[in-house]
């Protein structure tokens, strides 16, 4: 397929017409240089083509610049829909539901870990069960886990896995409203409820990090980075089987109700309801439940890394200033009201590989970061590194609060696994100082930072759009995967 | 099939019946996680799906294996298929494997979900073809 001709808006801003592709009913808009956009796979301007089709949708189809091809919507797709008139899509959330990142800070500095890395991995290793088939170290009955989907961290820290504190350091305060547990099938709940306390496998992973540069100081402070050099671990993981039961669950039904509501959609895999219709509203209570899983699946990690530094270094991890710094979720729908150029909407906000980054003075963060806006957590490759951006006021009326949520492959996985060998990529990262320790050594390989794309000019592009910015680039030291 | 799965695992199945298609996708599902030779049909899961069409019973039949990896930790190396056709499409099936084993399985990637993107499933002169793309 051809790309599509586009006009260029800015820089870094590209738009596909709406009379390109019938059934546009707005047009589409690319964050990327045009570096990035030259390497972009063709199969994203369809999807992201196909979303603008989509009923309800409002203003613009977006993508951002870590923008690749997935099923439905591309991944990197943000989409926002009336709530009234709108659909809502398990394309454009994704199969892992509110799969996210955290990141937390501690006292500690690449001097004081480096000594202690390998003890570090290797207790997290064990203590954190990752890969195909692990089992959760978090065991609950079906009543817990029922609340678990109502309450999210709130069940956490009456649980004793964390602090009052933390959940303000979480986006939606760790439990959106409106999770419905009976609106989740039974196999959802057998799926999932041995997998409280689990990383995945595939992109997720448990990473030990140093703070290599520090771009906004007072931004950084804010947020707990004061030095270069200072330790900060990060997680990527999501709501594993029960998140991906419910999308399955919710695409037969909508394969279904698009039928009964007259809707035709391009790709089998945008199948969706009207936000208002019963079936809409009962996966988006399903979808909270899952989210909310997700949001207790990594304070649980968090939990245990808080353990597992404090058993190394002999002091509790109130001593060693192991705050949350935030958690961000970048698979997600939320109700979200917007005002962009005097107008007002509220929407079904649709982020697929995308992240929320609400600028300064926006009453869903936190007192603390109301004044300096939203800690982004956006991971890198294995090999390359992570950031930590600031979200801005332009953000809110460019892309709905919205920024990228990684580099974005630009190699498949199989052909990843033909190039590089993982115990292989395992030895040269050590000698690198990258300490890693995988379950599975081709799903090692498959992460291999050749396969994705420069992180750098992902990030740079919304900086120069003014949609984020950066404050702390993070550099990996120690890995745990999948 | 790496051509039109970048973040994902694709794979094209052909066979001569209907059965024994299904048979080489839940094959195809499997090693993707395993390497199937290492898991032995120890524990053997009977299968029954309805369904209104043949494509929504093979979506069906495949998220059933995808389940039984969380739900159970369980993985299968062989499969059994008998698909009756009335009002509707009746699968009988069997999936023999074992619990996974850390030690013993060359574990590979972790699929979540079967999806509709770029779904197809054909009959064609020589049998029939299927094109599936999983989320992994």
């Amino acid at each position: 397929m051809a790309l599509p001709p586009m006009k260029r808006i800015s820089e870094v801003v590209w738009e596909v017409a709406k009379d390109y592709k019938e059934g546009m009913l707005v047009p589409a808009r690319l964050y990327a240089t045009k570096k990035l956009v030259d390497q972009m796979d063709e199969g994203v301007f369809n999807q992201l083509t196909n979303v603008a089709c989509l009923p309800g949708i409002q203003r613009y189809a977006f993508c951002m610049p870590d923008g690749h091809w997935g099923y439905g919507f591309p991944i990197g797709g943000v989409a926002a829909f009336d709530v009234k008139t709108g659909i809502i899509s398990p394309g454009g959330i994704g199969f892992d539901i509110n799969c996210g990142m955290r990141l937390l800070r501690t006292n500690l500095t690449i001097k004081d870990v480096k000594p202690k890395l390998q003890e570090l991995v290797d207790i997290f290793f064990k203590t954190v069960p990752a890969g195909v088939g692990a089992s959760g170290f978090v065991k609950v009955n079906r009543d817990q886990f029922k609340d678990i989907m109502v309450r999210g961290v709130d069940w956490c820290i009456e649980n004793g896995y964390g602090w009052k504190q933390d959940k303000e350091r979480i986006e939606e305060f760790g439990c959106i409203k409106g999770a419905d547990p009976s609106k989740v099938s039974d196999k959802a709940i057998t799926r999932g409820i041995d997998q409280i306390g689990t990383l995945g496998s595939g992109n997720h992973y448990l990473e030990i990090q140093v703070a290599e540069k520090i771009f906004e100081p007072e931004t950084a402070k804010a947020f707990g980075f004061t030095e270069e050099g200072q330790i900060g671990i990060m997680v990527h993981c999501g709501s594993r089987g029960f998140g991906h039961q419910i999308g399955t669950d919710y695409l037969r039904v909508f394969d279904s109700a698009m039928r009964k509501y007259g809707i035709t959609v391009k790709d089998r895999e945008l199948a969706c309801a009207p936000f208002s219709s019963p079936e809409g509203q009962d996966y988006y209570k399903a979808m909270a439940c899952a989210a909310n899983m997700a949001f207790v699946n990594r304070q649980v990690i968090a939990h245990r890394i808080r353990e597992g530094f404090s058993k190394v270094f002999k002091k509790s991890a109130e001593e060693l200033g192991m705050e949350i710094i935030y958690d961000v979720a970048h698979n997600i729908a939320k109700v979200e009201k917007h005002v962009v150029e005097g107008k007002e909407y509220n929407v079904v906000m649709h982020r697929k590989g995308a992240t929320r980054c609400f600028g300064p003075g926006r009453p869903e963060l936190c007192e603390h970061y109301r004044k300096v806006g939203q800690p982004v957590i956006i991971g890198g490759s294995m090999e390359t590194g992570s950031f930590v951006l600031v979200g801005t006021e332009k953000a809110m009326t460019e892309t709905w609060g919205s920024t990228m949520h990684g580099s974005g492959r630009t190699m498949s996985r199989t052909a990843a696994k033909h190039q590089v060998r993982g115990d292989l990529l395992q030895k040269e990262m050590a000698k690198r100082g990258i300490v890693v320790k995988a379950v599975s050594m081709s799903g090692l390989a498959e992460e291999a930072g050749m396969a994705y794309k420069d992180l750098n000019e992902v990030v740079e592009t919304m900086q120069i759009a003014g949609v984020s910015r950066k404050v702390v680039l993070m550099r990996p030291i120690g890995n745990v995967k999948g | 099939m790496s051509d039109i799965a970048i973040a994902d695992v694709a794979f094209r199945a052909t066979a001569k019946t209907i059965e024994e298609l299904f048979v080489e996708c839940a094959k195809a599902t499997e090693e993707a996680m395993v390497d199937t030779k290492k898991v032995k049909p120890v524990l053997t899961k009977k299968i029954n799906i309805t369904s209104d069409a043949l494509d929504k019973l093979l979506f069906d039949w495949l998220s059933e294996l995808v389940f039984f990896k969380d739900a159970e930790t369980l993985l299968f190396s062989k499969f059994s298929v008998k698909i009756a056709k009335g009002k509707v499409y009746k699968l009988t099936g069997t999936a023999a494997g074992e619990k996974i084993d850390h030690k013993r399985h060359d574990l590979r990637a972790d699929v979540k979900a079967i999806t509709w993107h770029m779904f197809e499933l054909k009959q064609t002169k020589a049998g029939w073809t299927a094109q599936i793309i999983e989320d992994i």
